[in-house]
């Protein structure tokens, strides 16, 4: 080849903020034609922000852009929207499908590029008017499945397709374009059965022989080692290891992608709860959340611990808690002290004492346009009546504007919400400052037991740490039993009694918080579908 | 999960029942009132076949936005609009028959373009909402409608003929007498089968909007429209400038609404100046979803069934409430809040439909963990 000289891909330092929270630090690697690149990381370590950089999305700019140089080729370049980077021969398969589930396979592959034919309206009124060439479009069609080497029916409307089908379907859709030189798979497999993942890494290998370069991003680790050249960890925001496929193994990126330094991290005081009775029984549990789908879940929970839930994106993890306290539907048998409690039913659950920090606090958790002191309060009124006086025997029922206004103040204090008064409008608050409200609010509804959701989603660290002691705090001082879901495990382990680790809409398993980092990896990975 | 194809035939029956519920009512109603009403079949006949002449242009043309997804387009009362304003004036210049059916057409499009336009403009700007801000666009359009004829009309742009002014001076009167226009389309070229007289040039032209629509199905724009009407985020991110193509369906929608309305008015023979588009859009809607359409989905076949059920129902309610009641009035009063219901209830089942997606997959969920526990 010619271009031996200048690789294909070079990533030069690049840098990138939200805001003031360093999501990526210095990333260096580079690609060369033909090779295919192996990027895994857990969740929030900063791969798909990479991604996006490089394929030019919109977010990006919108967020003050990013440091850094991208060379392709040598050349420097800057990519305003995805359309320059498609331009540039950067194609990329999203997590979301990005397909018109009515059109048939063929008309996907083409979408907006389709071949088509002059005719006499379209001369008068422009271009848009041609008619399309069926015949050139199924011709192309079938060309770039066949160059994709998996056999997907081209006719076939995309609803009715099997979910693999339709992964196959945005790749194929990639490869028919000409310009094709570096395609980014985010996760494909995470959808493929067994034999259409073997399918797929035989079509990777396929295109590195025809000299498209790949990166594939993936929490299967061996298949980046049955495909990969080299293979990049990150975690939190860097690279921690660049390393040919061949010389490394499915424990070692394990442990690089989950391991931090042990000493730096703060542990929770070893807790056990074996003897304290099952608070809430959960049996088989399913729950139809989008993304996040719940298979047959059984659990136990103790009285008094604080019982964390991990696992990786799209896992699960996040519609247990949605199921049980009814925000989506769901199925199975709960039990809270010895109580079964009805599914479906957000208010049922509310009223025999759980409460919810939902991971969607602008949409779920908060009133935006109230005041702190509703928001606070709101809950507790609605459901357990407090903050009302009553008049006239309880005919009328009046808002206690002034325990409202202390049982806000003393939140406020207490979680040290950074606010002008208690007055201010939920939706001028910061993300973190927004996060401590609504765990304000489940406080004030003094609950039994406490279904807390990434608590920690994006916020800065400072508030990260207060809002985990707090939780702890609740936890010990009111013996609450609390469920923590999160993404980062490391926070789990720094809060938690026992870890549940979900895959492919399963407990994989339950582990002490003090056991190792590559056990809960391999947890993690066990049945990720 | 696989899909089950081998479903039981008392089963497919329910779903094709459920699916086309509401066509089944309407046949229903109209074989219980048909006897009742007690008209020979040679006038019913008559009377549909008019009254498709009538109004299957402007049925047809509110297949386009729904290709777009922007469902029914509450907004083609817009396109009426224009034509009004066209066929007034072509009234006033006094130019008569096929020519000025013709001029009125070719002049209706500057109107229902521009008025399209800002409908399509607005619509994007309430994405999601398009049905209930198209309704409202209406009644806003409405008022400058009337003040366009009320006053400026006669006062700035010159009406030369009293006969169509108000005695005032300024200002259209209630009814435009189109005597001279009157059926003059329907006439061309009709031939009568045994008493029943066939509209054949109206439709020709009826049968040139649905090869139209055939063809445009398979033209670049029009597969972009359906790709946005299926999928905004898709669409916009394959590179199809979607705001565009919504626009452009809404002005297809009302300028082929200006000729339908144009269509109509020769064939009723007069202009009711201001009450003339009122119930256009909320009737041809209802006609098109008693055919079997809903807010996403509509084909040229749903519009001929539509019409033919709506106006057979239209027909002969009169005729049966006067048998039930011994008041033709409340046929009358029944044919008219029929329609509203059947509005109301297509878009209650446009809901409850996707409900019912949702809730079909918790169950196929519960289903295959309770085959595996068995298992």
């Amino acid at each position: 080849m010619t271009n031996n000289v200048n690789p294909l891909l070079q990533m030069q330092n690049i840098k990138k903020d939200f805001f003031g929270n360093q999501v990526l630090t210095d990333i260096n690697f580079t690609l060369g034609e033909g090779e295919v690149l192996g990027l895994c990381g857990e969740n929030g370590a900063g791969k798909s922000t990479l991604m996006k950089i490089l394929f030019g999305m919109d977010v990006i700019r919108e967020t003050g852009g990013y440091g850094g140089d991208i060379l392709i080729n040598g050349q420097k370049v800057e990519f305003s929207t995805p359309f320059d980077a498609l331009e540039a021969g950067i194609g990329m398969v999203h997590q979301e499908f990005s397909l018109i589930p009515g059109f048939t396979a063929t008309e996907n592959i083409l979408l907006n590029r389709e071949p088509c034919k002059k005719n006499i309206v379209s001369e008068v009124f422009g271009d848009r008017l041609n008619t399309l060439d069926y015949k050139e479009m199924e011709r192309r069609s079938a060309a770039s499945i066949e160059k994709m080497g998996v056999a997907i029916d081209a006719d076939m409307v995309i609803s009715n397709m099997p979910v693999g089908h339709k992964q196959f379907t945005e790749i194929a859709r990639e490869l028919s374009k000409d310009q094709l030189k570096l395609l980014i798979l985010d996760e494909p497999t995470a959808v493929l059965t067994e034999k259409e993942a073997e399918a797929l890494l035989e079509s990777i290998r396929g295109m590195a022989a025809r000299g498209i370069s790949v990166i594939f991003i993936t929490h299967r680790l061996h298949e980046i080692l049955a495909v990969c050249n080299k293979v990049v960890v990150m975690r939190d925001g860097y690279v921690v290891r660049d390393v040919p496929a061949k010389e490394t193994s499915v424990e070692d990126i394990t442990k690089w992608m989950v391991g931090r330094d042990v000493q730096s991290s703060v542990r929770s005081e070893v807790r056990s709860n074996d003897g304290a009775r099952t608070i809430m029984s959960v049996k088989n549990l399913w729950v139809d959340m989008p993304g996040e789908t719940v298979r047959d879940v059984s659990l136990d929970i103790k009285e008094g611990e604080i019982l964390g839930i991990g696992g990786l994106a799209g896992q699960g993890k996040l519609g247990i808690p949605n199921g049980i306290m009814g925000l989506y539907e769901a199925g199975g048998r709960v039990e809270f002290n010895g109580q079964e409690i009805p599914l479906n039913n957000p208010r049922k659950c509310l009223d025999s004492s759980l409460a919810f920090v939902s991971e969607d606090r602008r949409e779920v958790g908060l009133l935006l346009d109230e005041s702190l002191e509703w928001n606070v309060a709101f809950p507790a009124m609605q459901i357990q009546e407090k903050f009302l006086k009553r008049l006239l025997g309880g005919f009328v029922k009046w808002r206690d504007e002034k325990g409202i206004h202390q049982v806000t103040q003393k939140y406020i204090d207490e979680l040290q919400i950074k606010c002008t008064s208690s007055k201010q409008k939920a939706k001028e608050l910061s993300g973190g400052n927004q996060q401590k409200v609504c765990l304000a609010k489940a406080f004030a509804l003094e609950p039994k037991f406490l279904f807390v959701s990434e608590p920690t989603r994006g916020i800065d660290v400072g508030a990260k740490a207060l809002v985990l002691e707090a939780l702890k705090k609740f936890n010990r001082e009111n013996g609450v039993t609390v469920v923590m879901i999160s993404s980062e495990l490391e926070e789990l382990r720094q809060t938690c009694d026992r870890i549940a680790i979900v895959s492919g809409g399963q407990v994989a398993g339950i582990l002490p918080a003090a056991a190792s980092s590559e056990e809960f990896g391999l947890l993690m990975v066990s049945k990720v579908i | 999960m696989s899909k089950k194809t081998n479903l039981p035939a008392g089963k497919r029956a329910l779903d094709l029942a459920r699916n086309n519920a509401v066509p089944i009512m309407f046949i229903i109603i109209c074989a219980v009132f048909i006897p009742m009403a007690g008209f020979s079949p040679s006038y019913l006949l008559n009377e549909i076949i008019t009254r498709m002449g009538r109004n299957l242009f402007l049925v047809l043309c509110l297949l386009f936005p729904i290709m777009a997804g922007m469902g029914l387009n509450f907004a083609m009362t817009l396109g009426a609009m224009g034509a009004e304003i066209a066929v007034i004036l072509v009234a006033d210049w006094q130019i008569w028959g096929i020519p000025g059916v013709v001029l009125a057409m070719i002049l209706s499009i500057p109107f229902s373009a521009l008025l399209g336009f800002i409908c399509g403009t607005l619509q994007n700007m309430a994405k999601g909402r398009e049905m209930i801000t198209s309704y409202i666009i209406n009644f806003f359009i409405n008022g400058w409608y009337q003040l366009i004829v009320l006053y400026i009309m006669g006062a700035v742009i010159p009406i030369m003929h009293a006969s169509i002014m108000l005695p005032r001076g300024y200002g259209i009167r209630n009814t435009v007498s189109l005597l001279n226009m009157r059926q003059c389309l329907d006439d061309l070229l009709a031939i009568r089968i045994g008493g029943v007289k066939i509209p054949v040039f109206t439709f020709l032209l009826v049968g040139l909007l649905c090869l139209f629509i055939v063809w445009f199905r398979r033209t670049k724009l029009g597969q972009d429209m359906r790709a946005v009407g299926q999928d905004m985020e898709v669409a916009k991110a394959a590179g199809i400038n979607v705001d565009r193509t919504r626009i452009i369906s809404v002005v297809m929608s009302t300028v082929c609404a200006g000729f339908g309305m144009v269509i109509y008015l020769q064939n009723i023979g007069n202009l009711p100046t201001y009450t003339g588009h009122a119930q256009i859009g909320m009737f041809c809607i209802a006609a098109l979803l008693v055919g079997g359409a809903s807010v996403e989905k509509a084909a040229i076949g749903n519009a001929f069934l539509g019409v033919i059920l709506f106006h057979l129902m239209f027909i002969v309610a009169p005729g049966a409430g006067a048998f039930i009641t011994g008041d033709s009035m409340v046929g009358e009063y029944f044919r008219v809040f029929l329609s509203y219901g059947i509005i109301t209830l297509a878009l209650i089942m446009y809901e409850a439909k996707k409900r019912m997606a949702r809730s079909k997959a918790g169950q196929e969920l519960a289903e295959a963990q309770k085959k595996e526990e068995d298992a």
